[in-house]
């Protein structure tokens, strides 16, 4: 598989700063109030939802559960909109009705955010369904985390997509904890590229199905692979992204479960530093590119908050639409 | 146009194929659909007729049936999923309410749902609390999914065929110890009925008797026993749960100024309650009697027949129930 050019690289810079500085304002935004319900911060894990994204080929899918900003963004949804969405506006992606955990644009092939755990996993296997039934070449990537894996959607779509045989990437971000409950405490088995096993899916397609989700350049080459081999083997595989969030599991986690050291030892790992030094490393020259990229992101999202906050909220006909077809 | 006298069994396996034929799109999965040929012999003969693409055998993994068939939907296929009994649809329930009946709106409208989940229901067959619910009333509780509840061959054909063919998410209610019920049947593949349209089945004038489903047939015994000393009961069969269609009951009532709600399941906030709320509300005015209500006990059914019988409506319990309002 040919490197990315550094071209590529500076454009997934640019993509884990815009999550990372777009998830810091939302941040900012909820603690003002001005975003309600529940928000999960991607903080961390961005390396993982671009990496995905690029490798995604034309008509390819994705879709994932309610830590969603990341990969809603990498997928080319309009920061604007999104950020309307977050402050439950009409021009929102979701017209304001879903809110953080359930952005989606069918337009871009990003088929939700999904609040409840697992809950999405059946509808991959269905997304999935629809390519093999019309023999179309499209892999859809579906995103969960290492606490969904315990759940009876994921035994039920992993084995359904087994005997089916769909092209589906389930790729589980092991972020190292369900809520404040770490792998290893919910997971009989805590290696978790081992559960394909029990639906028979492939374990050893020639590369490896876990990988360093703190790297993006890994990750957009992994899962570039286990696409391209599930287009060719007509089967499903699943894989592991190694990854961990900074934030809490959601605002307001009082995060009892885990050290201040731990998570100051990962932050050394940040993938948005790791493709920084990459890069830097090799073209000195980059880092003006860089430094400026920063400055457009912070700028581009003002303009985002600008936007969502002058929109208009939902109206009584929006409340009431779309409950039908 | 060419007519059948055939049973609801028929009737179902009909629409089924005529839509197959119809629309490519429309494909069969669920739990012994295939090999087997349907739990209840609706889709035999499917597998060899249309092959293992569009008649597909899944594992018994009901919230990945009805999840996946969403996922299918939405990205444009029209799955008919099939969960065995509606008893193992609870196990399915997240997929059913949270994402069938939720994905169109949370997102705006992006997605289309375009499916049908057909089950079957009903108690009174000796198999135990957890296999003899008649629970459709708790899927109508939600919007943003149809509930159908055909009680005769011809609405069975012309609701299914309209379900298909509609792109909201129905959940296709049959019951299972009806399916050899017959009546006369159109054979014209574009006989479809509308969706959320109650149908008045027998003319009456001195009560208003609302059911659907079994209940249709308790009711249509009971008529006729009332219809000996001389009492002429109207009979609203509602056919769909949701959208409930309520119009024809209020006219009804109008005129008889008596109603009696049968239904098969269990009597605590069930279509009873509903449909009793609705009349007082709209046409309070014209009651001469408090409206009554026929269901099972409250209480889980047993394995005995005859104490399973005893839990269960019949049509002398519906007599019972007219001549307290009369
Ligand atoms: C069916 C269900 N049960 C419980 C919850 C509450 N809940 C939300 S997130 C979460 C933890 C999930 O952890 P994981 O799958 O590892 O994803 P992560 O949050 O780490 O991205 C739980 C228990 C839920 N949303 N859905
Ligand atoms: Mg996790």
């Amino acid at each position: 598989m040919a490197a990315p050019t550094k071209e590529t690289m500076i454009n997934w810079y640019r993509q884990m700063v815009l999550i990372r500085r777009f998830e810091e304002k939302c941040a900012e935004l909820y603690q003002q109030g001005k975003i309600g319900g529940f928000l999960h911060l991607y903080i961390g894990q961005e390396a993982t939802g671009v990496g995905i994204a690029a490798a995604l080929r034309q008509n390819d899918h994705a879709i994932t559960a309610y830590r969603d900003h990341g990969i809603a963004l990498a997928m080319g949804l309009d920061v604007n909109a999104v950020m309307a969405e977050m402050l439950g506006k009409r021009t929102g992606v979701s017209g304001g009705k879903g809110g953080s955990m359930h952005l989606a644009s069918r337009e871009k092939n990003f088929w939700g955010g999904h609040g409840i755990v697992g809950g999405h996993l059946p509808l991959a296997a269905g997304i999935a369904l629809k390519a093999k039934y019309l023999e179309e070449d499209e892999v859809v990537v579906a995103m969960m985390g290492d606490g969904a894996t315990n759940i009876g959607y994921f035994h039920e779509s992993l084995n359904l997509s087994a005997v089916w045989g769909l092209p589906v990437l389930w790729l589980v971000e092991n972020n190292g904890y369900g809520m404040g409950t770490a792998v290893d405490r919910a997971s009989g088995q805590a290696d978790l590229v081992k559960k394909g096993i029990g639906y028979g899916l492939e374990q050893d397609p020639g590369f490896s199905l876990s990988f360093n989700g703190m790297d993006v350049v890994e990750v957009h080459e992994a899962v570039s692979k286990g696409i391209e081999w599930i287009s060719r083997n007509g089967r499903p595989l699943f894989m592991e992204s190694r990854t961990y969030r900074f934030q809490g599991h959601s605002m307001g986690d009082p995060e009892r479960y885990r050290t201040k050291d731990e998570v100051a030892r990962y932050a050394e790992g940040d993938p948005i530093g790791v493709l920084r030094n990459r890069l830097i490393e090799k073209h000195k020259s980059v880092q003006a590119t860089l430094d400026k990229i920063e400055v457009e992101v912070v700028d581009e999202i003002a303009k985002a908050v600008e936007f969502a906050e002058s929109s208009p909220v939902p109206t009584y006909e929006d409340l009431v639409s779309y409950v039908y077809a | 146009m060419a007519e059948k006298n055939i049973t609801i069994r028929e009737a179902l396996s009909a629409a089924l194929r005529e839509e197959m034929l119809r629309d490519e799109r429309v494909f069969i999965m669920g739990e012994e659909v295939g090999v087997w040929g349907g739990t209840y012999a609706v889709t035999r003969g499917f597998l060899d007729e249309f092959g293992a693409r569009r008649v597909r055998d899944t594992p018994i993994s009901e919230m990945v049936i009805a999840g996946s068939a969403v996922g299918a939907a939405m990205a444009g296929l029209r799955p008919i999923a099939e969960i065995m009994t509606i008893n193992f649809a609870f196990v399915a329930m997240d997929a059913i309410v949270n994402h069938m009946a939720k994905v169109r709106y949370m997102f705006n409208g992006q997605f289309k749902v375009p499916m049908v989940l057909r089950t079957t229901t009903g108690g009174g067959k000796q198999l135990g609390a957890t296999h003899s619910h008649a629970p459709e009333v708790v899927f109508a509780h939600f919007p943003g999914m149809y509930v159908a509840v055909p009680g005769t061959a011809y609405d069975a054909k012309g609701m299914l065929k309209a379900a298909i063919r509609d792109d909201n998410p129905v959940m296709f209610v049959e019951h299972s110890t009806m399916l050899q019920r017959r009546s006369v049947v159109p054979d014209d593949p574009d006989f479809v009925l509308p969706i959320g349209k109650s149908d008045v089945k027998r003319q009456g004038k001195d009560v208003t008797i609302v059911t659907y489903q079994k209940g249709l047939e308790w009711s249509t015994q009971a008529a006729d026993i009332l219809a000996k000393d001389g009492i002429e009961a109207e009979i609203i069969d509602l056919r769909w749960l949701r959208p409930l269609d309520l119009e024809p009951v209020f006219e009804s009532v109008k005129k008889t100024n008596r109603a009696v709600i049968v239904e098969e399941s269990l009597p605590r906030y069930n279509v009873g309650a509903e449909v009793t709320a609705q009349i007082q509300d709209q046409v309070f005015d014209y009651l001469d009697a408090p409206v009554k209500r026929v269901s099972a006990l409250d209480n889980p059914l047993p394995y005995a027949s005859n104490i399973e019988m005893m839990a269960l409506p019949d049509a002398q319990k519906v007599v019972a129930a007219v001549k307290e309002v009369l």
